[in-house]
């Protein structure tokens, strides 16, 4: 039975139908085209597909899109800036070579993001473990986590 | 998959009487534990009932010598709040180490109790702190609610409120996680309030379970030396890839000494 919903996606109201059982990562991808949010595992086991809900991350391959109803949702392609320039998560990513082949890139983004404005992450160790929902398979964690505490701070100052 | 409805009842009383109405039909809290059974084709419900839009189900509220924690309060909610890390730290600690900050954003306590996993960390702080959950229709207590392999008291169409955690003296959990999915390998929690001591262990067994041979040393001295020599018969213990039953029963008195230190530090 196709269900009407409502959401906000990168800050503009979406409104359209869709079957009860639709994944949030499938309508992203495949209603709106937002490709940037990647399906690695479908398992909730990798943290690729991680979007904000509400400025909180949540794996998007298992939030089925009529449980975020009027919420708001934030994808990678949310984060820049309109004139184009990066976010200072994804500045940090790409100076500290915190990524390599790409793919965990976006997820890893979105999460470091809800890492930095909601939770402790003032220590390697305190980043480390805010990461465990994220699996890279290239770069051995190291570079992202020196990313993480470069843009850190500029997000701070950003915030305040 | 068959085609599937969706039902965002505004009330306990309406979302009681669509489970009561359609047997088919499954409740839907954070979605983290039947999402994935869903995709997996264990589960073909008639339609999903998301408790989602239902306010009375949220928020954490001292009252006198007990914390009532809403059965859709997220585990990062738990984690985080204020009343929780203050009163009963040992439970806001737990939270804060379910699986990984996304999981912890969408899971919630009702849905982690009424799925009742054999290694889920909940059950461990709910028996381990004799608990008590609230029901749509009554107050269960923790000693009887689970009954085995993800089995509890619950009706078909029964909806968990709250849970109702006595403050105790001293509590600790210390788990040993699987370190993939962070799944209890085994979890102990451990309390003390006056002269009883209670001991729950999960992710050893089908479901979380009481040890009263560790609770009597316990109750006699509340310290990790009243443990000595104490061994577990690994007898009807989980064996999987992630360890043998033989190493799951050497963990629980070396994790329940554990977390007596923690608890009296
Ligand atoms: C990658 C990953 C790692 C995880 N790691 C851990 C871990 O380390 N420790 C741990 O304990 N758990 C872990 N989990 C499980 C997680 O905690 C789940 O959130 C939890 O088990 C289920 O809660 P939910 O709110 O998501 O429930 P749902 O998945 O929505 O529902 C689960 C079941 O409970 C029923 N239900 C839900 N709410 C109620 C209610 N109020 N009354 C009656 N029935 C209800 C539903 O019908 C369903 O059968 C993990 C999950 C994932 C995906
Ligand atoms: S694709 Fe969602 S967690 Fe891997
Ligand atoms: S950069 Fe390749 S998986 Fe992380």
């Amino acid at each position: 039975m196709p269900l009407q919903i409502q959401l906000r996606v990168n800050g503009s109201a979406v409104t359209t139908e869709i079957t009860p059982d639709t994944l949030l990562a499938t309508f992203l991808r495949e209603h709106l085209h937002l490709t940037g949010t990647h399906v690695g595992c479908d398992t909730a086991s990798c943290g690729a597909c991680t979007v904000l809900l509400d400025g909180l991350a949540v794996k998007s391959c298992n939030v089925l899109v009529a449980q975020v109803q009027n919420c708001d949702i934030t994808t990678i392609e949310g984060i820049t800036p309109a004139d184009g320039s990066l976010h200072p998560m994804q500045a940090a990513f790409k100076a500290c070579h915190g990524l390599q082949c790409g793919f965990c890139t976006p997820g890893m983004i979105m999460s470091a993001i809800d890492l930095v404005m909601h939770h402790d992450h003032s220590s390697d160790a305190e980043i480390r473990a805010g990461l465990t929902g994220n699996l890279c398979r290239c770069t051995g964690y190291h570079n992202i986590v020196r990313a993480v505490m470069q843009a850190a701070p500029i997000m701070r100052s950003a915030k305040s | 998959m068959p085609s599937l409805s969706y039902h965002r009842p505004s009330s306990i009383t309406e979302a009681v009487q669509m489970a009561h109405d359609d047997p088919d039909a499954k409740l839907l809290a954070g979605g983290q534990s039947i999402i994935p059974s869903l995709k997996l084709g264990l589960l073909a419900p008639s339609a999903f009932i998301d408790l989602g839009g239902l306010a009375d189900l949220r928020g954490v509220r001292l009252a006198g010598r007990s914390l009532r924690i809403g059965a859709m309060s997220s585990h990062a909610e738990v984690a985080n709040s204020a009343d929780v890390r203050k009163h009963l730290p040992a439970l806001a600690h737990l939270a804060s180490g379910i699986g990984d900050r996304q999981v912890r954003n969408r899971g919630t306590i009702g849905g982690s109790l009424a799925n009742n996993d054999p290694a889920a960390d909940y059950p461990g702080a709910v028996l381990g702190l004799g608990a008590e959950l609230r029901t749509d229709r009554r107050a269960i207590p923790a000693d009887s609610f689970f009954q085995g392999l993800f089995a509890t008291a619950l009706g078909p169409d029964e909806i968990i409120t709250a849970v109702e955690f006595p403050l105790p003296e001293r509590a600790a959990y210390v788990k040993f996680p699987q370190p993939a999915s962070r799944f209890a390998l085994v979890g102990v929690f451990v309390s003390l309030t006056g002269k009883s001591v209670r001991v729950a262990v999960t992710g050893a067994g089908a479901c979380v379970f009481r040890v009263p041979e560790l609770e009597q040393a316990l109750a006699r001295g509340f310290s990790p030396e009243s443990l000595a020599g104490i061994t577990m018969p690994a007898d009807a213990l989980n064996t999987d890839l992630h360890g043998s039953a033989e190493y799951r029963a050497h963990l629980i008195p070396v994790l329940t000494r554990r977390a007596v230190a923690q608890a009296l530090a």
